[in-house]
């Protein structure tokens, strides 16, 4: 019994071996290595926590203040739902190496699936079918019949009846992207389609995405879109309370987009997927099967961004084709790629900056000489992006590591 | 043994045959050849490896070493014939399946993850954790760092543990390369030119290392330096046009009047 509890004992003492001490020993050498070490730990520890205090305190009581309007609550919250689609870029581009052209796709999917949840208990507009069913407004203008006309062949399609209450809606938001995301994925990957090949045929895709969207028939509302939003889970969406609640939910799911996101890549998969973006063909004779890898990075990412459309949706008050655009994809592209890749948080940075700038300069503006347009956006937006390609590739984050230091 | 005695000795026994894999050879080639654009860049007839045996395959340029290689690892496969491995047939399995049956290789120019740090490269190439969940929720053990840390003490990469692989040195990321091969523990290690572009004190140490490993693992390897070729002084197989030309200890092969014409050239 004595000898046990003895064994025991001396089992649970760490045994110090050299390799330990020697590991241990590395680790602080490389944490003193930081550009102004203490500093930079400071940084890194209280920076992040004062950005989520600004967000979910500070904002919200200026608006109670009346130092801001909804309208700018309203604003960030959608841009915010536009970083959480970025997270998921980088996930895949920034960390995989793979280069996606159908974010906006899975973001317009999460879009349409709130979307149609929000036109069903939308404005009071609708007609009710000859199963007892309301047809939302929105969807009656694509019937080929006159207002007020009810015949008995128009009637709420199949697909729309399980987006009526939200806790499916939820579900399906996130499950048809990441579904699509799987098999465009699992096609691609695994027939060994890489770099600029799978970025092409992904775009293929949401063209495609976008012109089957568009169309009348196939019952979801063509270019108009979904709109005549009322209500969401009972609240009215104009309410400035809901409006403030859908910005603060919005932050919420970033900041748990951003943390599931840093939990993978810090973990052994993160350097797998790194591992994949330097060298695939090493990895694979390493006896990893890379294209899992990449699937679940890719799914990952499907999903957030079909989370970020379905928090856009109810904010925007209205879903288009126009969301999944060939250019909106790209425009995920350029937040990611100016905030700096490969840096979660840069994705976030990225795309909170370059939606703010967009906000700025698409106003009309009287200057001395002359007037600047909103068209003229597109220059600046142009100008930034071949400007990070060819003088910072790291993007802001880049300026930012290297003022404070960057930890390893 | 010349090449009529090898021939024989090879067909007396046939590899389908279990005691002929499992008991003398880990790796047999049987009738391969490679054809690119009606290219033959490998015809053995038949080439066996043994167990805990170093094998040296030298040749010159263009001989079909690299192919050889590309062959068994599973990156190119035959055109005709088969590659049996540990008793079973891997001819048409993909590069990670041959990598989980036992079969580790180290490419020519040294390929290390560049944006991971060399602790990283090392963890990755742990064995046993290929499957996605375990990657995602795993960690790495204490006996596992102490593993990593025994095989970098040994090459002297510990002063870099925490630097990414793209700032280490050419002879440092050979040394990574061949380390990371080496804890993977495969069952046969294909060691693509280790001596490439090392300085000599390197290249010794190199050898060191691989004379060691022989010990408890099957070793090929492929070399252009006849220096080292010599230190590590094991049987050697001469490929020359994707033929093989002679097989035999370095010293014998270097008499061979055929080897010295395509190859030694003195």
């Amino acid at each position: 019994m004595f000898r046990k509890a003895a064994i025991t004992h001396a089992n649970s003492q760490p045994v110090e071996t050299d390799e330990e001490n020697l590991w241990q020993d590395k680790k602080i050498e490389a944490e003193r290595g930081l550009v102004n070490g203490e500093l930079s730990i400071f940084f890194r520890r209280y920076v992040p926590w004062a950005l989520l205090f600004v967000g979910l305190v500070v904002i919200p009581s200026f608006y109670y203040l009346g130092l801001i309007t909804i309208g700018t609550v309203n604003m960030l919250g959608r841009y915010m739902a536009f970083a959480i689609v970025a997270v998921g870029l980088d996930l895949i581009w920034g960390y995989t190496g793979i280069l996606s052209l159908c974010q906006a796709f899975f973001f317009a999917l999460g879009g349409y699936a709130m979307g149609m949840y929000l036109a069903h208990h939308g404005g009071p507009e609708g007609i009710i079918d000859a199963n007892n069913w309301k047809i939302p407004a929105c969807l009656y203008v694509v019937y080929p019949y006159k207002v007020g006309e009810i015949p008995g062949d128009a009637l709420v399609p199949w697909f729309w009846k399980p987006f009526y209450t939200l806790p499916i809606t939820l579900v399906l938001g996130l499950l048809i992207p990441g579904i699509a995301a799987l098999a465009i994925g699992y096609f691609g990957f695994k027939s060994r389609v890489r770099g600029v090949y799978f970025a092409i045929l992904t775009q293929a895709i949401t063209v495609a995405g976008w012109l089957v969207f568009c169309m009348n028939n196939m019952k979801l509302c063509g270019t108009n879109g979904l709109t005549r939003f009322d209500r969401i889970a009972g609240f009215k969406l104009t309410t400035p309370h809901v409006k403030v609640s859908l910005y603060v939910i919005t932050l919420l799911a970033l900041v748990g987009v951003y943390a599931l996101c840093k939990q993978v890549v810090k973990s052994r998969l993160g350097r797998i997927l790194i591992a994949i973006r330097d060298d695939e063909t090493t990895l694979r004779f390493s006896g990893y099967k890379p294209y899992i890898y990449k699937l679940f990075a890719f799914g990952l990412a499907g999903m957030i961004a079909g989370l970020g459309g379905m928090l856009y949706a109810p904010q925007m008050g209205i879903f288009t084709p126009t969301n999944m655009e060939a250019g909106a994809s790209i425009l995920v592209v350029i937040w990611v790629a100016v905030g700096g890749r490969g840096a979660l948080s840069g994705a976030i940075l990225g795309t909170l900056g370059v939606n703010l700038l967009y906000n700025f300069f698409t106003s009309e503006k009287n200057l001395l000489l002359f007037t600047w347009r909103a068209e003229y956006w597109q220059f600046i937006l142009g100008g930034l992006f071949i400007g990070v390609v060819l003088l910072f590739p790291g993007g802001l984050i880049d300026l930012w590591h290297r003022l404070v230091g960057k930890a390893k | 043994m010349n090449k009529a005695q090898r021939i024989a000795e090879y067909k007396e026994y046939s590899p389908r045959d279990s005691r002929f894999t499992e008991e003398r050879y880990l790796l047999f080639l049987e009738d391969i050849t490679a054809v690119f654009d009606g290219f033959k860049a490998l015809d053995i007839e038949a080439l066996g490896i043994e167990y805990n045996e170093l094998r040296v395959i030298i040749g010159p340029n263009g001989a079909g070493k690299t192919t050889l290689c590309d062959v068994v690892s599973g990156k190119t496969r035959p055109t005709t014939g088969s590659v049996f491995f540990d008793g079973g047939d891997i001819t048409q399995q993909t590069e990670a399946e041959i990598a989980l049956r036992g079969i580790g290789r180290k490419f020519q120019t040294p390929t290390v993850f560049d944006s991971l740090t060399t602790y990283e490269n090392m963890e990755l190439a742990l064995p046993g954790h290929y499957r996605l969940w375990s990657n995602l929720f795993g960690s790495t053990t204490k006996a596992q760092r102490e593993q990593i840390m025994h095989i970098l003490e040994r090459v002297g990469l510990t002063d870099a543990l925490h630097r990414e692989a793209k700032y280490l040195s050419h002879g440092q990321r050979q040394w990574l390369a061949i380390s990371t091969l080496i804890l993977s523990d495969p069952k046969l290690l294909l060691v693509d030119e280790p001596a490439a572009g090392l300085t000599d004190a390197e290249t010794a140490l190199t050898a060191e290392l691989l004379l060691e490993l022989k010990d408890d693992h099957t070793l090929i390897v492929i070399e252009h330096d006849m220096d080292f070729v010599r230190q590590l002084d094991s049987f050697v197989t001469v490929l020359n046009e994707g033929v093989i030309m002679a097989e035999g200890m370095m010293h014998e092969v270097q008499k061979n009047e055929e080897v010295i014409e395509a190859y030694l050239g003195r």
